[in-house]
């Protein structure tokens, strides 16, 4: 069959999903005063449109921040600023200035959903399926399978269509920019990763990499001559893009202070709520947020973050390849992840876009990481009311990945790159290791639907209310800690041979 | 969650059949939704409502009129996908039967592969079934399998469509086809040298067995009623005549056409001041809504007319293959032929009995070019009938979205890339479809004549489905009636 009809197919299967998903309830349905992330978006659209450019980061008699003040960079801003153009075409009551708060009915919600959906339509998926058909190897119907993976993966869809969020966008963005650079367009690539940055400030989880990648290559290019005037091109296009972003802020040095003080708030604690990374794990042992002081936590924080996302940083900068590329981008985002400050579980999608992209060169490893990403996200999902997505989603991802991508029948030692493992390991006696890393993964995933089966069953004991969350985040904990050390090892390790076909610089 | 009022029609037969004994089943009218499925229905109700009772007592209290609670929406929607068990199966049977061709082939290029997939992933299923709410892939299911069954020239077809009968009673379109044939092929024996009947042959044995199994199913379901004397109560339960010659959405068959020719003719004669405006009866059938209502300029159509009609349509068909039996595949043509007579000429049609057409037409379309390009137009038209159906924005992108689905991979798996399908004329009739979408969908809503025609949209749909679906009918018959018992392969 030819290849548009299939990527046509995949596309809209993904659309269909998504808007199945979107049927459900969302952040915040129905719970005064404050509701939810929903609410959030739309309470940004009012005040987008409704007061003039300066007022929108301060705090005002018509602009409380205390209730969902701006926290994220300008384009965020803009974007709310034409959804809010189209609802007030629509229905001016959406977004009338203070008496529009809390505002729900089915049609707001059909505004609001399709506005994820034309965000995505737009951004997203063409994005991932250029990837997918450009700069994946293999045969075309490898290709269209991995799209197919790629579009079900449950955490985007549950975060964006179910909780409601803008998260396409900023990835979307991204994935431009990891396109543009596999392609080889440096300066467009840098383009469009600025305008993720100026979208979320949590895209500068991915800088780092875009950062040594880039340096790398304008090192390799030589320092003097063409990779100097590479650099130069970069560095003006990043000002550039930022220069416009911010443009209406610029005017005052006070503006775009208070931009950064909202986007960098760094008065809040070391993590909130239940969360897999370190510290919230660390914090079941030892109570590390009543013994170190706020800001040794920072700086504690801060030090291993640096530790952590040294490694593979270093090796990206010395090679630098689209292949040591990937692998960076996940080091980096798992890094900053596990070991920064203030994190939300939902960051856990800048490491699984990136891991995503590996769908089709290490298949096993990356369907169970982003199995164990959305996993760890249950207790959100739980909160908005959202089993039925979760379930039915995790369910077809898992049979549609499994299936399609072959993923356990490439697990040998050389396909899963564990050679390294091995050398490592040298003193434990011999065991094939296929036969190893699929046990695992199958008791894995048991775990994992006994943990979802438990959390929604049972009712916790009365002395210990939150147990649930806490097994989901530090399984889940466990999970990314182990998958962030294979990665490293990966990234050390010799790459495959046949990686000659990829589009190197 | 969402729902339509065929789970309120589906509750409330749960809870008829879980709460009231056997003998109120067929008199009880507290709701407006009757029962009316024969009563082997009624016992799958029954047997359904038993689960039921573990997920919310209160859907089975007959008053609890609307109950929609959200566990009661997941029982329902899960027993319908439970009850797909069957027709998959089927679908699986149905693979089987199909020819494969010699060499190698791709896994999606395959026939049975694109069959799997035109069956599995239907539209009109899809959407009638999971998102309008019935059973229909569990009824559809049977009916496939029993169609496998004669495939595979195997005697439990019969027993099959008795049980699929006893069901659910529209699939009394296509009785004609199985009577016939099965008299025909089953109880004479051997035929002559040249085709036709042998009158010696003839085996009063398997008369009686197909007999017997025909009457001891309808014992078993009808009877415990005839024993209590209801018959006549759940006949008139079963065939309500007095539902009007169109369904609420018109159907796209000929009363859809003869509807609007009238009404044009109607318009045209009080222009030409040949009628007196005075004279017509009030013009309820553009309303939308289903009642009985005189035609103004022609004829008036009553339900024994459309019978008459219906038998002619099918004569032809039954007659062929009472003459010249062309073996199973003859068989599923004449039943097709059967299924659109009486869906083109049927009293108080709906738009989803197209389905019992299109999912049947999908085996002979992977074996068969030129069936392939009568499935196409068939297809496209009978699922774009559909459409109305869903008519709440939130549905929108989820019916668009599904429909290209099934129509990108239909065309372009059974293309199977040996040049174009489609004659130039019916490619420019399938492009005209998507304007028709469009205007319908996006332009109309937008218009200023939505105020004052509501029903237009419904109309023009209707009414430019009828021709691709008339075409199709002729299609299918000209190629009954081509003396060619041997499939063309793809």
């Amino acid at each position: 069959m030819k290849t548009w009809s299939l990527v046509s197919i995949c596309v809209l299967l993904g659309v269909v999903v998504r808007w199945g998903v979107s049927l459900n309830s969302y952040s915040g349905a129905g719970k005064p005063p404050m509701f939810g992330d929903y609410e959030a978006q739309r309470h940004w659209q009012e005040v987008t449109y409704n007061l003039p450019l300066q007022e929108w980061y301060f705090n005002t008699t018509d602009n409380d921040l205390n209730y969902w003040g701006l926290d994220y960079p300008p384009l965020t801003a803009y974007h709310s600023w034409i959804c809010a153009y189209v609802a007030k075409i629509i229905n001016p009551d959406w977004v009338e200035l203070h008496k529009s708060r809390g505002y729900e009915s089915p049609t707001h919600k059909l505004f609001m959903r399709t506005t994820v959906l034309v965000a995505d339509l737009l951004i997203y998926i063409p994005a991932v399926v250029l990837y997918c058909l450009y700069l994946t190897d293999g045969s075309s119907k490898k290709k269209i399978s991995t799209l197919l993976c790629f579009l079900l993966y449950p955490g985007l869809i549950l975060t964006d269509y179910g909780h409601f969020q803008y998260n396409g966008v900023s990835l979307g963005f991204a994935l431009w920019g990891i396109l543009a650079l596999g392609l080889g367009w440096d300066v467009s690539g840098s383009m469009a990763f600025s305008l993720a940055l100026n979208y979320k400030q949590m895209e500068l989880y991915h800088a780092l990499p875009f950062f040594c990648y880039l340096m790398g290559k304008c090192i390799k290019a030589g320092p003097m001559g063409r990779g100097l005037f590479l650099l130069v091109r970069i560095a003006a296009t990043v000002l550039a893009t930022f220069a416009l972003c911010w443009l209406p802020f610029l005017s005052d040095p006070s503006q775009a202070l208070q931009v950064v003080r909202r986007i960098f708030p760094v008065a809040r604690g070391l993590f909130e709520d239940k969360v897999a990374n370190t510290w919230c794990s660390l914090n079941t042992l030892i109570k590390i947020r009543s013994i170190l002081s706020g800001d040794s936590q920072l700086y504690l924080s801060l030090a291993c973050t640096f530790l952590a996302v040294l490694p593979s940083s270093f090796r990206l900068l010395t090679k630098p390849t689209f292949w040591h590329f990937k692998l960076a981008l996940v080091n980096s985002s798992l890094a900053f992840f596990l070991f920064s400050y203030q994190v939300h579980e939902k960051s856990i999608l800048l490491a699984a876009l990136p891991v995503c992209l590996l769908l089709n060169d290490l298949p096993l490893i990356a369907i169970w990481f982003l199995q164990a990403s959305t996993f760890s996200m249950l207790p959100l999902f739980l909160k908005d009311g959202l089993l039925v997505p979760y379930v039915v989603t995790s369910l077809a991802f898992l049979f549609f990945s499994l299936y399609l991508l072959s993923a356990l029948d490439h697990c040998s030692e050389d396909e899963l790159r564990m050679g390294a493992y091995n050398k490592l390991l040298f003193f434990l006696p011999k065991m094939d290791l296929a036969c190893v890393v699929r046990w695992k993964f199958y008791i894995s995933v048991a775990v994992m639907a006994v943990l979802s089966i438990v959390s929604i069953a049972l009712v916790p004991p009365p002395h210990l209310p939150d147990l649930f969350p806490v097994l989901v985040s530090t399984t889940a904990f466990l999970h990314f800690f182990g998958t962030f050390v294979y990665f490293n090892v990966v990234q050390f390790s010799e790459p495959p041979s046949r990686k000659s076909q990829k589009k190197n610089n | 969650m969402l729902h339509s009022t065929d789970f309120e029609v589906h509750r409330n037969w749960l809870a008829i059949t879980h709460s009231l004994p056997v003998s109120r089943w067929y008199h009880e009218n507290t709701s407006e939704w009757t029962l009316d499925y024969p009563p082997l229905f009624a016992w799958f109700e029954f047997g359904l409502s038993h689960v039921a009772q573990h997920f919310d007592r209160n859907m089975l209290q007959v008053e609890n009129l609307n109950y929609a609670s959200p566990s009661t929406v997941l029982f329902q929607r899960l027993s319908v996908i439970f009850t797909d068990v069957v027709f998959i199966y089927a679908a699986k049977e149905c693979c089987r039967c199909v020819q494969e061709q010699k060499g190698s082939r791709d896994v999606l290029n395959r026939p049975s592969f694109v069959l799997a997939v035109l069956l599995l992933w239907n539209f009109g299923l899809l959407i009638v079934d999971h998102i309008h709410f019935q059973y229909n892939g569990f009824l559809f299911g049977v009916l496939l399998l029993s169609v496998a069954k004669h495939l595979q020239v195997q005697t439990s077809g019969a027993l099959l469509f008795a049980i699929l009968l006893n069901l659910k009673h529209i699939y009394l379109y296509v009785a004609p086809a199985y009577g016939i044939y099965l008299l025909r092929s089953y109880c004479f024996t051997q035929d002559n040298k040249d085709g036709s009947i042998r009158w010696m042959s003839f085996s009063p044995l398997r008369l009686l067995a197909l007999g017997s199994i025909v009457v001891s199913v309808c014992a078993l379901s009808f009877g415990p009623f005839i024993a209590m004397g209801q018959l006549p109560q759940v006949l008139s339960r079963l065939f309500p005549f007095k539902r009007g010659l169109c369904h609420a959405y018109w159907a796209p068959n000929i009363w859809a056409l003869y509807n609007v020719l009238d009404k044009g003719l109607a318009v045209l004669g009080v222009r030409l001041k040949l009628l007196e405006e005075a004279e017509l009866p009030r013009a309820s059938m553009t309303g939308g809504l289903v009642q009985e209502f005189q035609h103004s300029v022609l004829l008036s159509v009553s339900p024994s007319a459309t019978l008459v009609c219906t038998l002619l349509s099918i004569l032809p068909a039954v007659a062929s293959i009472w003459l010249r039996p062309c073996g199973a595949r003859g068989f599923l043509r004449c039943l097709l032929l059967c299924a659109l007579g009486s869906f083109m000429f049927g009293w108080h049609v709906h738009e989803k009995a197209v389905l019992i057409a299109i999912l049947p037409l999908s085996i002979l379309a992977v074996e068969s070019r030129e069936d392939a390009r009568i499935f196409l137009v068939l297809t496209t038209t009978g699922h774009y009938s559909l459409f109305p159906l869903l008519f709440t924005p939130t549905e929108r992108p989820v019916k668009v979205s599904l429909m290209l689905m099934f129509t990108i991979f239909s065309f372009t798996a059974l293309r199977n890339g040996q040049g174009p399908l489609l004659r130039p004329l019916e490619v420019v009739y399938l492009l005209g479809l998507v304007v028709v979408a469009i205007a319908c969908e996006v332009v109309f809503p937008l218009s200023p004549w939505q105020q004052r025609l509501p029903f237009l949209p419904l109309l023009a749909t209707s009414v430019y489905c009828s021709v691709g679906v008339c075409y199709s009918f002729l299609r299918l018959y000209v190629r009954l009636l081509q003396r060619d018992d041997k499939p063309k392969q793809l």
